[in-house]
């Protein structure tokens, strides 16, 4: 369902000073599974997880989404991709201040043009799901750090995406919350969703069905836990 | 289905600037002032022209009148004859036979003396205008006659004794008696009141303009030219600082009724070419009040344009610290930014929810301006006495330059929002 062709990714700073984040990345991604970037600080992780969600755009090379060639679009159809098959899960949370819980869950929805007033059943599941059913009305300063990682991982639902993209979620958080949230992550893999998540924590990435290493902007080796569940 | 997305915009910007409501307020403070300045200066400036044109326009503007001038101190010690505590000035009656039969387009001429002589009614004694003039006086400057008749062609071929007191001097006269039954005392010579008049016109009859009641005193008597001229002669002494002092004037003032506005246009000169001839001395001025009355729209133009500058300056200031802020704003919500187009903003969409906000920022403003600016004239009013008209187009002109203050200003910031890079704008902090 993913597939790049020899993504690149140039900043150029100046004439001299070019720094080659991505240096020709070739991935598949079949539906369904779950994916964990590893490699050391400054590899290009969050580079490529921002090029997958469509955040950025290759300097060169191809990036497939399902059926469509992203890497060409313009600025508003890229926007549309983001908030139609792509859920984004950040490591400081990134929930909207002066919005609450389920304001901040609908966000994505309202984006699409959708009377909010029709969502509200789909928006409490989700929040109930991650377990803030009862916090509906408080707002993100008001959470806990996990607390607000559920949020954002119900917002990350709500548009029911394709791609679930995770930079480094557990990053701020303890052990044992991090854990919680991973166990969150696990339950949407199962239910069919695609995990594509960066992390530097071992045991993070055990979880995944497949490890991809990145070492100086390429994939140096990867490593299959498990098998991936066939896509349908 | 755009609609209630517009409306959830709003409501989304409500809520931002509700979240910083002391920074809102001063923010807004800037375009209450403007929109305020623009109401009330529009409304000073509308009043203050209003009241002159009113005040020229009761002169009628058919009309041109001439005022019979003291002339200056040593012209009038050189041109004076031996006797030099007799003063010889003014208009002539010859002068008004003149102006009727050389000017043309001329409707009408009349002559005016104006005397000032205390007027007696049993105790009660007013200093008043004693108007000597003819009957077609209230065709030429539009009187209303409230009771009884006004002086008629009999009356001036048999030099009757009769009189016309104006409205106010009849309450001032006669607070409990019927005026026309009676008779008022001015020198030693007794009138009988035959009618009661409203002054609507020739406002600078009156030399008490407003006082405290607002309503002008009109203390006229008018009587009949011809007994003017027996009652009182020609030659007026009058007592000033110890000295006596005459002065030998026939008329005080003509007004010259001309045919239509063309005329009036051509008259001045015309009238100054014909009095000069006879007039060695500088003892007489023309007045034409249509002249006045352009000159006060002139005024009231210049006025505007002033007035109107230093509302949009101030507006301008207003405009220029919603976009400081709003700037502010976007610095400060760059990570909000970012968040809002990974989950699905397109660039329309930021420039729209931060327009939104300054649009709220500056029609707020905008609407408690229109309030206060409508409620700063009444209070100047009360408190100076000014004359004050708040125009529905000033409110509107103010409100809508508000309103597009807030596009125009808003724009930039807004556009500096849409057009950070995502990723850039999520790392920010
Ligand atoms: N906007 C940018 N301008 C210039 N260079 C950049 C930019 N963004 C990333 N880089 C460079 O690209 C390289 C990859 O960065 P990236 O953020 O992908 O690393 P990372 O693997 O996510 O590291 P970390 O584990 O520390 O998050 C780095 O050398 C970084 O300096
Ligand atoms: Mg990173």
């Amino acid at each position: 369902m993913i597939r790049t062709v020899g993504l690149e990714k140039t900043y150029v700073l100046s004439a001299e000073n070019i720094v080659r984040a991505l240096r020709g990345v070739d991935l598949e991604i079949t539906q369904g599974s779950y994916v964990a970037i590893m490699g050391p600080s400054g590899s290009g992780k969050s580079t490529i997880l921002n090029l997958l969600g469509c955040l950025d755009r290759p300097s060169a090379g191809q990036y497939f989404l399902g059926d469509q060639d992203v890497s060409r679009m313009d600025d508003d159809a890229l926007s549309e991709v983001r908030g139609r098959r792509i859920g984004f899960i950040f490591q400081s949370y990134n929930l909207i201040a002066q919005l609450t819980v389920l304001e901040n869950i609908q966000v994505p929805l309202f984006y699409q043009g959708r009377n909010l007033a029709h969502t509200h059943e789909h928006c409490l599941e989700l929040a109930n799901l991650v377990g803030l059913g009862d916090r509906l009305d408080h707002r993100p300063n008001q959470l806990s750090g996990g607390q607000q990682q559920r949020v954002a991982i119900a917002r990350s639902l709500v548009n029911d995406p394709l791609i679930i993209l995770a930079d480094e979620p557990t990053g701020n958080l303890d052990s044992r919350t991090g854990a919680e949230v991973l166990d969150l992550i696990d339950h949407l893999n199962q239910s069919g969703k695609t995990i594509i998540l960066v992390t530097h924590g071992d045991e993070v990435a055990s979880r995944a069905h497949r490890v991809i290493h990145m070492k100086d902007g390429l994939i140096d080796r990867q490593i299959v836990n498990r098998a991936a569940p066939v896509a349908a | 289905m755009l609609r209630i997305q517009f409306i959830s915009t709003v409501k989304l910007g409500f809520k931002s600037l509700l979240l910083h409501k002391l920074r809102s307020v001063l923010t807004m403070l800037g375009i209450i002032f403007g929109v305020c300045s623009v109401i009330a200066m529009l409304a000073i400036g509308e009043g203050a022209s209003y009241e002159a044109q009113e005040r020229i326009k009761k002169l009628g503007s058919n009309n041109v009148l001439i005022n019979s001038l003291k002339p200056a101190a040593e012209a009038a010690q050189s041109g004076a004859s031996m006797r030099s505590f007799q003063i010889d000035y003014g208009l002539t009656y010859k002068d008004g036979a003149r102006l009727q039969s050389t000017i043309p387009g001329v409707r009408r001429v009349l002559p005016m003396r104006i005397i000032r002589e205390s007027v007696r009614f049993s105790r009660n004694e007013v200093p008043c205008q004693v108007i000597g003039t003819l009957p077609f006086y209230p065709e030429v400057t539009r009187v209303d006659l409230l009771r009884g008749r006004f002086l008629c062609q009999m009356d001036e071929i048999w030099q009757n004794n009769v009189c016309v007191i104006t409205a106010g001097l009849s309450r001032r006269l006669f607070p409990y008696q019927d005026p026309l039954l009676h008779a008022v005392k001015v020198g030693e010579f007794y009138y009988r009141v035959v009618g009661i008049i409203q002054e609507t016109s020739a406002a600078d009859q009156r030399p008490q303009t407003s006082q405290m009641e607002g309503e002008p005193l009109d203390n006229n008597v008018y009587i009949p030219l011809s007994t003017s001229r027996v009652r009182f002669g020609e030659v007026l002494i009058r007592r000033s600082a110890g000295s006596f002092q005459a002065e030998k004037v026939e008329l005080h003032r003509i007004i010259v009724q001309m045919e239509n506005l063309a005329a009036v246009e051509t008259a001045d000169p015309q009238i100054k070419t014909v009095l000069d001839r006879f007039h060695d001395q500088n003892d007489y001025e023309v007045i034409v009040p249509l002249e006045l009355l352009r000159a006060a729209e002139e005024t009231k133009r210049t006025f505007n344009i002033v007035l109107g500058s230093i509302a949009a300056i101030s507006l301008l200031v207003g405009g220029i610290g919603i976009m400081n802020i709003m700037l502010a704003t976007v610095t400060e919500r760059t990570r909000e930014i970012g968040v809002r187009r990974a989950l699905g903003a397109k660039k329309r969409d930021i420039v729209t929810q931060f327009l939104v906000e300054t649009v709220v920022l500056s029609v707020g403003g905008g609407l408690v301006g229109v309030l206060v600016g409508v409620v700063t004239p009444v209070v100047v009013t009360h408190l100076t006495k000014m004359p004050t008209i708040v125009t529905p187009w000033s409110v509107l002109l103010a409100f809508g330059i508000s309103g597009a203050v807030g596009i125009v200003f808003g724009l930039y910031p807004a556009r500096a929002a849409a057009n950070l890079d995502p990723i850039e704008a999520l790392r920010h902090e």
